[in-house]
């Protein structure tokens, strides 16, 4: 029988330049575990390497830890992907990596993108512009995240910066996301009047945290017979009994 | 060409009034693309752009522009404002849309270089 699962899909780590660096993966976990969240997914800009060691705490406190990344298309739009699996989401970045704008992070200008083991010990800092944007637009995003069998969600649509809608004015009727997302600043009965256009799409609600008190600021009830990432992908789909729930 | 006087000439609303303007604005650059302007804004222009959001103002300081004009009066996040002020960043905001500003910054003189 599904029973309900909270979950907030959405969440950085130290290693985004414009998170905070408390934001470590054993802060993380603590403080899901400490609001009673199941599960968690890591969505740091354009990179992963941050997760493994996320996943391994989660495991110790029964938090499932969905492997996930915030892509930023050539539109400078915003798309998280989540996936099944650590080598999943290794295979997307490897792409994001390819794709990403050249250049070297300036930690004055963007912030330090910090890589941390279990111990919250400083491992390595990322060099890439992870800030800036990929040559990859939104559809070749979305088709790389399904190519992956990933879930392609568009980031925020209720931000000016950085949302689809924001950016491009609509979403395109064509573009094949799995779930649209929806930030903590829009109340419910606000979004469902302003986007009442996109309510074919599901629809999740999560924190987008860049520091702790943010964490499970927003998050969305699943409908699940497990916290598991192919349950996920049913709920978002409403399919045998799994559904989203607010 | 002194940002001061670019602003005068413009009747800019100056938002960081706390920032030294005496400095020179070397050109222009136009876009809403925050990567374009990443790879294409050279040292010392002035940026037009509608984006207000904070990363604005760590892209103006990375590439050392002169400073930030927001076309159409948009008004900047009380976040991006802090950071400018942090960053001396001068932000001003014009009631014009890019393409007269542009045409405007074009006729003092200034080029995209």
């Amino acid at each position: 029988m599904p029973v309900e699962f909270r979950a907030d899909l959405h969440i950085h780590t130290c290693l985004s330049p414009c998170a905070d660096l408390f934001m470590t993966p054993r802060n993380i976990i603590e403080k899901a575990a400490s609001l009673g969240i199941n599960i968690i997914a890591i969505c740091d800009h354009n990179s992963a390497e941050n997760i493994a060691v996320t996943h391994d705490l989660g495991k110790y406190r029964g938090i499932t830890v969905i492997p996930g990344m915030e892509i930023t298309s050539s539109e400078e739009v915003h798309i998280l992907g989540l996936f099944s699996s650590l080598d999943r989401v290794y295979d997307m970045q490897e792409q994001v990596y390819q794709h990403l704008q050249p250049g070297e992070n300036d930690e004055d200008a963007f912030g330090m993108q910090v890589v941390v083991n279990e111990e919250d010990e400083v491992l390595d800092f990322n060099k890439r512009l992870l800030i800036g944007s990929t040559d990859l637009s939104i559809d070749q995003v979305v088709a790389l995240i399904h190519s992956f069998q990933g879930i392609a969600i568009a980031s925020h649509i209720d931000r000016e910066g950085f949302g689809i809608i924001g950016q491009l004015g609509f979403i395109p009727a064509e573009t094949g996301f799995d779930a649209l997302e929806i930030s903590s600043r829009t109340p419910e009965e606000k979004a469902i009047e302003t986007f009442i256009t996109y309510r074919s799409f599901p629809w999740i609600t999560s924190s987008d945290a860049h520091q702790l008190e943010d964490i499970g600021k927003k998050t969305v009830g699943l409908h699940m017979n497990h916290a598991t990432f192919e349950e996920l992908c049913l709920a978002l789909r409403g399919s045998e009994g799994r559904k989203i729930v607010t | 060409m002194e940002l001061q006087d670019l602003i005068n000439s413009l009747s800019l609303e100056i938002k960081t009034p706390e920032l030294d303007l005496h400095r020179e604005v070397t050109g222009g650059y136009a876009s809403d693309l925050l990567s374009d302007v990443i790879g294409n804004a050279q040292k010392g222009n002035i940026w037009v752009t509608l984006q207000i959001h904070l990363n604005i103002i760590a892209v103006a300081s990375l590439k050392e522009l002169s400073g930030i004009i927001l076309v159409s009066n948009r008004n900047p996040d009380a976040d991006t404002l802090k950071k400018a002020n942090a960053e001396n960043v001068p932000l001003m905001t014009s009631t014009l849309p890019t393409f007269d500003l542009v045409g405007k910054l074009y006729a003092l003189g200034l080029r995209c270089r």
